[in-house]
C-alpha cells in the first residue's frame, strides 16, 4: 500500500520520459496496424458462414475490441504527467463539502475532523442528506458547518447527490469547493497542493486520485483503479478531458454557477415554450366544446386567450425575453378568468364541481417538464372555465421561476446517476479546462463485499450510459475532438459485456460440437492473431508500467453480466422511462457467510461449461467415434489446441470473481484507523 | 453590501452598489425575499451602480425572480453597465431576463 502511495507521489516529480512516450506511441501504432490487418482478414477471408449465428457475433466482437483498442491508444497518445501546481493565490477562499446520506456517524466524523485540520483558510461543511440530529450534534461539537435541504425542497425531486451539492452551493460563498465523500479522509496539505492549478482562470476542476485504505495488497474486489487514476486520467488530461470523479476534487464556483445559469436558460425557454403550446391546445379544445351556439362572452374570452397564447409563442420565437412574454400572458389569463367569472355564474357552479373531481397539476405528481405528462393534461375536453384554470396553473408551474424544481438554477447536473461525469462534460462543452493532479491527497473506504461492489460498478456503468444516451459526446456542441473521443471511449468500453458473450461462447461451441466460426484454425490464424495479441498486451504493459493493471483487466471481462445489465437498464430508463433500481453504495460490508451464487451465476455457468468443453475437446481427439456428435467438421489438433489455450486464459481471468465471492475482510476495524503517516 | 432602496406606488427599487458577486449577492437576495414575504413583490433592481457581476450574482437575480413570481409579482432589471450586459449575453440569460433601459421602463404598467 505504502509503495503505491510513494509511487503516486514520485509521479508528480517527473514528467513522462520522452523515450517511454515514444515507445507507447510506436507500439500503439503497431497494435492498430496488426489489429486492423487481423480484423480485415477475419471479415474478408476467414468467416465461416455455415455457422453465421456465432461467426458473425464473434467477428463483430473482435471489431468492437479493435475500436476499443484504438480509443485506448488515442487516450494514452498524449499522456500528460504534471509536476507540482504553481503557488495558489493566498486569498483564495474555499468551502469543503463532505457529502453524506446514511454513512455511519463516526466515519463522517473522522472525515470532518481531518477536513477541519486542512492547512488553508476554509470553512468545512457536512452536507447531511439523511438529516440526522446526531450528525448535527457531531458537527456542532467539532465546530464545522452543517447543511440539510432548505424548505425549497419540500415535495420536489431531490436529485440525489447533485441536489445535495446544489443545495449547499446556494448557502455558502467560497470561491472554490473541495468535494469529499463521507469516508474520504483528506491530508492537511490537500488544498495547498491542488489550488494552484486554478491560477489558470479557465480551469474549472482539479481531480486527485481516489485511494482506499481498507483494501488488501491482492485487492480481490478490484477496488483500486491504478490504471484509471494514472495513465488513463493523465491521457485524458492531455486532451483537456480529465474526468471529475465526484470526490477528492476541487471545483471553481464561478464555473459551476455559469453552467447552472446556461442550463436554466435552456430549460426555461424549452419548458415555457412547451407550456404555451399545450395551453393553446387546451383552449382550442375548450372552444370546440363550447361550439358555435355557446355563450358569446365565453367564446370571445376563449378565442382571445388562445390568440394571446399564439402571440406569446410568436414573441418567444422572435427572440423577445421570456420573462416579459410570460408576464403578459399571465396577465391575459387572469383577465380572462375574471371576465368569465362575471359572465356566467351558473356555468361556474358546474365547472367548480368538475374541477373538484380533478386534481390540480401539482397534486397529480406529474413532472410538468415531462412533455408526455403535460400532453396528457391536454387530452380531456375541459369545460371553458376549467380550461382557463388549467392553463393558469400550467403557466404558473412552468414559468421562468422553474417552480417545478426546488432550485431554479442547478449548477451540478442531474440527468444521470453519475452527476460527476455529466457535469464535467458540460463544463468542458462550455470551454472550461480540467486538471488531473496525480498525487494521493485523500484516503477512503472501498466496499468490502462482492454484492456492494457489484452494485457500485452497476451504478457507474448505468450513469455513464445514461449520459451517453442523453447527451452524446460525439454530437454535444462545444466539445473539442479529443474530448469527444475521451468521453466516448469510456462509454464505449462498457459495451464490452456483449462482446464477452461471443468471446466466451465461441470456444465452448467449437470444443463440444465442432462449430467453428473461423474457416481454418491453424498457422494462418496464428500468423494474423499472435502479433496483434502480443503487441496489445505489450501496449498495456508499457502504459501501466509500475502499476498493477491485471486486476482491472480481469474485472473488465469478469463483470460482463453487470455491464450487460447496465446497458439494458439504462436504455430502458432513457427511452422508456423505467427506473434504474438505483441504490446508494453501502461502504460497510453486509455480513454474510454464504457463497453468493445468486450474484455471479452467469460467470459460474460459463466457467463450468468451459471446463466441460475442454474435456469434450480432448475426447474428440482421443476417441474418433465422438466426431459423430459434431455439427461441423471434426475438431482438429490445431483447433483444439488453440481453443483450449483460449479457454484456459478465460478461466484464469474469470477466476477473480470466485476469489471475490470467497473474500472476507480480515478485520472488522474501520480501515481508516490504519492511516499512513 | 451597500444598496439603496426606494419604495413608491410602482413597487420597490433596489440599487446595489459596486460588486454584485458571490460575496455580496446573498445580502440583496435576502432583502428581496424579505420584501416579498412582506407583500412587496414588484421589484426593480437598478444595476447602474454595479461595476461587476459574476454568475453567483446572476443566480441571485434568478432566485429573486423566483420569490417574486411565486407571490404573483415580478423582478425586473434596469440600466446595467457594459460588464453586466456582457455577462448577460455570454450566459444567454438575456433570453429570459432582458434588462430595461431605465427604472421607469421596467416598472411601466405597474
Amino acid at each position: 500500500m505504502r509503495d503505491a502511495v510513494t509511487l503516486a507521489k514520485s509521479g508528480t516529480a517527473q514528467g513522462i520520459g520522452a523515450f517511454r512516450l515514444a515507445m507507447i506511441r510506436l507500439v500503439a501504432v503497431l497494435t492498430l496496424l496488426t489489429g486492423t490487418t487481423y480484423v480485415i482478414w477475419r471479415w474478408g477471408w476467414s468467416l465461416n458462414l455455415d455457422f453465421w449465428w456465432i461467426s458473425v457475433p464473434l467477428v463483430v466482437a473482435e471489431t468492437y475490441a479493435l475500436l476499443d483498442g484504438a480509443l485506448f491508444a488515442i487516450t494514452v497518445w498524449r499522456i500528460k504527467v504534471r509536476g507540482p501546481a504553481p503557488p495558489p493565490a493566498p486569498d483564495a477562499t474555499v468551502d469543503v463539502f463532505i457529502t453524506t446520506y446514511n454513512e455511519p456517524i463516526d466515519v463522517v466524523e473522522s472525515t470532518a475532523r481531518a477536513a477541519k485540520a486542512i492547512r488553508w483558510t476554509h470553512q468545512t461543511w457536512i452536507l447531511d442528506d439523511g438529516d440526522r440530529p446526531e450528525m448535527k450534534a457531531v458537527a456542532d461539537q467539532l465546530g464545522v458547518g452543517y447543511l440539510t435541504r432548505s424548505s425549497d425542497w419540500q415535495g420536489k425531486s431531490r436529485h440525489a447527490k447533485a441536489g445535495n451539492l446544489n443545495n449547499a452551493l446556494f448557502q455558502t460563498t467560497g470561491e472554490f469547493l473541495l468535494i469529499l465523500d463521507a469516508d474520504q479522509i483528506p491530508d492537511p496539505e490537500i488544498l495547498e497542493r491542488m489550488l494552484g492549478w486554478f491560477e489558470d482562470e479557465d480551469v474549472a476542476i482539479v481531480q486527485s486520485p481516489q485511494w482506499f485504505t481498507n483494501v488488501e495488497e491482492s485487492d480481490p474486489l478490484g477496488s483500486q483503479a491504478p490504471l484509471f487514476y494514472g495513465p488513463v486520467q493523465q491521457g485524458k488530461d492531455g486532451w483537456n478531458a480529465a474526468f471529475f470523479c465526484g470526490s477528492n476534487a476541487v471545483l471553481r464556483r464561478e464555473a459551476l454557477m455559469q453552467l447552472g445559469i446556461v442550463g436554466y436558460v435552456r430549460e426555461t425557454e424549452r419548458t415555457v415554450r412547451h407550456a404555451l403550446v399545450v395551453s393553446r391546445q387546451v383552449l382550442g379544445r375548450a372552444q370546440r366544446s363550447v361550439g358555435r351556439d355557446g355563450d358569446p362572452v365565453v367564446r370571445a374570452a376563449l378565442a382571445g386567450l388562445r390568440g394571446s397564447a399564439a402571440d406569446a409563442l410568436a414573441r418567444i420565437d422572435a427572440g423577445e425575453p421570456v420573462q416579459s412574454v410570460s408576464w403578459d400572458f399571465q396577465q391575459a389569463v387572469d383577465a380572462t378568468s375574471r371576465s368569465m367569472v362575471s359572465a356566467d355564474l351558473a356555468a361556474i357552479r358546474a365547472d367548480l364541481a368538475e374541477m373538484g373531481e380533478l386534481s390540480t397539476l401539482d397534486e397529480t405528481g406529474e413532472d410538468p417538464t415531462d412533455e408526455e405528462a403535460v400532453r396528457r393534461l391536454a387530452d380531456p375536453q375541459w369545460s371553458p372555465l376549467a380550461a382557463v384554470e388549467r392553463v393558469s396553473t400550467l403557466i404558473r408551474t412552468v414559468d421562468v421561476d422553474r417552480s417545478q424544481e426546488a432550485l431554479p438554477v442547478m449548477p451540478v447536473s442531474s440527468l444521470s446517476v453519475t452527476e460527476d461525469m455529466e457535469t464535467c462534460m458540460l463544463l468542458h462543452s462550455q470551454g472550461w479546462k480540467s486538471v488531473y493532479h496525480h498525487e494521493i491527497l485523500a484516503r477512503g473506504l472501498a466496499p468490502e463485499d462482492l454484492g456492494t461492489m457489484l452494485k457500485q460498478r452497476l451504478r457507474w456503468a448505468q450513469g455513464t450510459m445514461q449520459v451517453l444516451l442523453k447527451r452524446n459526446p460525439l454530437t454535444l456542441r462545444g466539445l473539442q475532438l479529443g474530448q469527444r473521443f475521451s468521453y466516448f471511449a469510456t462509454m464505449w468500453s462498457y459495451l464490452t459485456g456483449f462482446a464477452a458473450l461471443a468471446f466466451l461462447s465461441a470456444p465452448i461451441l467449437y470444443l463440444t460440437m465442432g462449430v467453428t466460426p473461423v474457416k481454418a484454425w491453424g498457422s494462418t490464424f496464428l500468423a494474423f492473431f499472435v502479433p496483434y495479441f502480443v503487441l496489445n498486451q505489450l501496449l498495456f504493459a508499457l502504459v501501466g508500467y509500475g502499476t498493477k493493471t491485471w486486476r482491472g483487466q480481469q474485472y473488465t471481462l469478469a463483470l460482463f453480466p453487470i455491464w450487460i445489465r447496465a446497458m439494458t437498464t439504462a436504455a430502458a430508463n432513457v427511452w422508456f422511462g423505467r427506473p434504474l433500481d438505483f441504490s446508494v453504495t453501502e461502504k460497510r460490508r453486509v455480513a454474510s457467510a454464504r457463497f453468493p451464487v445468486r450474484l455471479i451465476w452467469p460467470q459460474l455457468a460459463f466457467m463450468a461449461a468451459m471446463v466441460l468443453a475442454v474435456l469434450a475437446g480432448v475426447l474428440h481427439l482421443v476417441v474418433p467415434e465422438a466426431d459423430q456428435f459434431a455439427l461441423g467438421e471434426p475438431p482438429t489438433l490445431w483447433g483444439v489446441g488453440i481453443n483450449v489455450v483460449w479457454v484456459l486464459y478465460s478461466l484464469v481471468v474469470l477466476s477473480v470473481i470466485v476469489k471475490a465471492a470467497l473474500y472476507r475482510p480480515s478485520t472488522s476495524v474501520p480501515a481508516n484507523s490504519e492511516k499512513e503517516q | 453590501m451597500e444598496f439603496v432602496e426606494t419604495t413608491s406606488d410602482k413597487g420597490v427599487v433596489i440599487a446595489p452598489q459596486g460588486k454584485f458577486n458571490l460575496v455580496n449577492a446573498p445580502t440583496v437576495k435576502a432583502r428581496i425575499d424579505e420584501l416579498v414575504s412582506g407583500g412587496a413583490s414588484r421589484i426593480v433592481i437598478d444595476l447602474s451602480g454595479v461595476s461587476f457581476i459574476d454568475s453567483s450574482g446572476l443566480g441571485a437575480l434568478i432566485g429573486s425572480l423566483k420569490s417574486a413570481r411565486q407571490a404573483r409579482g415580478d423582478v425586473r432589471i434596469a440600466s446595467p453597465g457594459e460588464q453586466v450586459r456582457a455577462v448577460l449575453r455570454l450566459t444567454n440569460l438575456d433570453r429570459i431576463l432582458a434588462p430595461y433601459e431605465t427604472v421607469e421602463d421596467a416598472s411601466r404598467g405597474w
